[in-house]
């Protein structure tokens, strides 16, 4: 569907605006929107580090502790004779409280007992409060319009102009560079910190160096998507994305298209309706997208691993029903070579032990998948790509263990659990030894065990 | 700051340029946690070419004293040298395989990567993983025999597999001394096997392997040097001589004696 087509569907002016900011049509917030997507690529990135290096949540005390630093800059600033609302100084604020808060953490976690989660929890909360108090206070400052400073909460893009876009986005650009140019010593850091260190990196610098760039992608995201939400911004494309890929380096191409569709899109709604903070957009879309992820994720969702699951199940039980039909008509007939003689029923039921309702869902199984047919007598009868199937399964099943009993020992680093495979794993030679010491004993496979009927009415 | 080219620092043949100190050599070691010490006095000395094995009781200080030695955890007092020099100087000599379980094998990197980080060290900060590197890391995967998974994604490896991996990244460095902490742990016995032949190959090209030890059933089959520790130094030296009745008593005599902890349990509730 083109853009023209949309224009046509939405035909009211609503719609109209609606779609021009969101295909970056309109000049008012084109800006806006590209700067707020960019933060959200650029979160994805640097949030992908910072949830593998398991610091997720002390990204959360940092974001939560830069409010006070807003306050005091503003303060500041007024008393310096300024109007208090200039980006940088108010973010240098931030970014002078945030480090604060962390290094708390840090200090915290050192020299107590407090496990890591008090230790943050204490530190965000408390700089919060702190911060909400000093933005109150300054608002009564006579003189001085501190309106807007609630923006660097609930976030506001619409609030931004120009020359913040144009700090943003240089900021965020270092950022990546930084982080693509220690791509393999951040990957090292966050997979084996002491190894890294017998290595020789410095880990505590290369940590702060994750902490700094967390720091910067936090502060300037917190005029657009708000000090309260900006983690999620860090948290969920990463997480998200490691539902698609488990390679490092396509999850953080995904995190940042991820985290790029969330703050686009929360940008655009957030500038057509006024009074929707942007943060809470942003948020509602990543988690849209994670919950997407968590479902159909190849690598790791819900839906795939069940399927997965039930098709393992469904190929075992194929397997138990066609081998046990095999041994049945091996132990029915003396000659050989064996033909594809029907079966009774009971004598299935009897052979092994079926759990409850198994045995009818394989036969029905079986016959959806032609490998079985149910004769008018009421026998069973396997076809002929059943039986060749059949015999296949038996035969391998009958190798494997017959490798199992003679090579046990060094077997389990050779097994992939699928004896299905069994050439794969133990490879042609080995194969053709084992099937030539089964032909020395007969011509056919027998089972190297004895095949016990499982049934006591059987035994005879 | 940064690591530096191994082949500047490395002296073209390593035996002879060394000085002919030990591989390693520990003067009064002492290594406290919490104001507890966990190390108290140790002197060691493991002769080049040794194939050697630390065992004690649970929480007699193994994994730190190969920690303290490798600078990961912080000296209380007391000297580490690496054919006599420290650590530090050293790094291109010591491999190290840490606990299987200290990483996260959840990790969205492949069995290669993680060999491949054996040689980030030659590799130099900034530049990328190269050709050269992943072959002597598809190299490495092959002699411990899982050549067939170096593509695949490390959580999805057994146990086994993931600890051939960390045994590959340590190859990889080709380095004079292995520090190794339980690569026995919870493995299969393939595994377990394919490992020691590995270990008396190196050994038997002059390498010097220490490792944390857990099965006392096999130490007289796998090592010929034993150290025995219970917080100090009970025994080091030849595992013939070492690994006798008297000396395991000392080391773990206080752990087994039911009668000594009681005692303790009962003092304790008084206060």
């Amino acid at each position: 569907m083109s853009v023209a087509d949309l224009h046509l569907i939405a035909s009211s002016e609503f719609f109209d605006t609606l779609i021009k900011t969101l295909f970056l049509e309109s000049y008012n917030t084109r800006l806006v929107v590209l700067g707020t997507a960019f933060l959200g690529a650029t979160a994805g990135i640097i949030g992908s580090f910072l949830l593998l290096r398991k610091q997720s949540l002390l990204g959360d005390a940092l974001s939560h502790a830069t409010l006070p630093g807003i306050g005091i800059a503003f303060a500041v600033m007024v008393a310096l004779g300024g109007s208090g609302r200039n980006l940088p100084g108010l973010l240098l604020g931030a970014t002078i409280t945030g480090l604060l808060g962390v290094l708390l953490v840090l200090a915290i976690r050192r020299t107590t007992r407090l496990k890591d989660d008090a230790a943050m929890g204490i530190v965000l909360s408390v700089f919060f409060g702190l911060g909400v108090a000093i933005l109150k206070m300054v608002q009564e400052i006579p003189g001085a319009s501190a309106a807007g400073l609630d923006s660097f909460i609930y976030g506001k893009p619409a609030s931004m102009i120009m020359s913040d876009l144009i700090i943003i986005c240089v900021t965020l650009l270092l950022t990546i560079v930084i982080c693509l140019i220690i791509l393999k010593e951040l990957t090292l850091l966050c997979f084996d910190d002491s190894f890294a260190s017998t290595q020789g990196y410095p880990t505590t610098f290369l940590d702060i160096i994750l902490m700094g760039l967390v720091t910067a992608v936090t502060v300037v995201g917190l005029q657009s998507v708000g000090l309260i939400l900006i983690i999620a911004l860090l948290i969920t494309p990463p997480t998200s994305a490691r539902f698609w890929t488990s390679d490092l380096r396509k999850m953080l191409w995904l995190s940042a298209f991820i985290g790029g569709l969330s703050g686009w899109l929360g940008a655009s709604f957030s500038a057509f309706f006024e009074d929707l903070p942007a943060g809470a957009i942003i948020v509602i879309t990543a988690g849209i997208i994670f919950l997407i992820s968590m479902i159909f994720g190849p690598t790791r969702g819900v839906l795939p691993r069940y399927l997965r699951q039930r098709q393992l199940k469904r190929k075992v039980g194929r397997q138990h029903i066609l081998r046990s039909i095999y041994e049945i008509m091996e132990a029915e007939q003396e000659s050989h070579p064996l033909k594809n003689l029907p079966i009774s029923l009971e004598r299935l039921r009897d052979h092994r032990v079926w759990s409850k309702g198994e045995l009818p869902r394989l036969i029905r199984q079986a016959r959806s998948e032609d490998h079985l047919e149910r004769q008018p007598s009421g026998e069973l009868r396997l076809s002929e790509s059943g039986f060749g199937e059949a015999s296949r399964i038996t035969r391998n099943h009958r190798l494997w263990e017959l490798y199992l009993i003679k090579h046990a020992d060094i077997a389990p680093s050779h097994v992939d659990r699928d004896a299905d495979m069994v050439e794969h794993i133990l490879g042609a030679e080995m194969v053709h030894q084992l099937e030539a010491e089964l032909e020395l004993q007969e011509h056919t496979l027998e089972s190297p065990h004895v095949i016990e009927n499982e049934s006591p009415s059987h035994a005879g | 700051m940064s690591p530096l080219p191994s082949s500047a620092a490395r002296p073209s043949s390593p035996a002879s340029d060394h000085s002919p100190e030990f591989p390693l050599s520990v003067h009064d070691l002492t290594v406290a946690y919490h104001r507890k010490p966990v190390l108290w006095d140790l002197d060691l000395d493991i002769p080049k070419g040794s194939l050697a094995g630390i065992v004690g009781p649970n929480g007699a200080g193994k994994s730190t004293l190969l920690k303290a030695c490798l600078d990961l955890i912080p000296k209380t007092s007391g000297e580490v040298l690496i054919y006599g020099k420290p650590y530090e100087d050293q790094r291109d000599l010591v491999a190290y395989v840490p606990q299987r379980e200290s990483v996260d094998w959840d990790f969205p990197v492949s069995a290669l990567d993680v060999v491949a980080m054996g040689t980030y060290r030659k590799i130099g900060w900034f530049k990328r993983v190269g050709k050269k590197q992943k072959e002597q890391a598809r190299a490495a995967l092959e002699q411990v025999g899982i050549g067939h998974l170096s593509d695949r994604q490390i959580s999805q490896l057994s146990g086994g597999q993931q600890q051939r991996v960390f045994l590959a990244r340590a190859l990889v460095q080709d380095a004079e001394i292995y520090f190794m902490d339980e690569p026995f742990a919870a493995v299969d016995a393939a595994t377990e096997q394919a490992i020691i032949e590995l270990l008396q190959e190196l050994n038997s090209r002059g390498k010097t392997v220490l490792c944390v030890h857990h099965d006392l059933a096999t130490v007289s089959r796998y090592f010929d040097w034993l150290v025995l520790l219970n917080m100090r130094i009970v025994a080091s030296g030849p595992t013939k001589e070492t690994f006798t009745r008297e000396n395991l008593q000392k080391a773990y005599g206080g752990k087994l004696n039911l009668l000594e902890d009681a005692a303790h349990a009962l003092q304790n509730v008084g206060r």
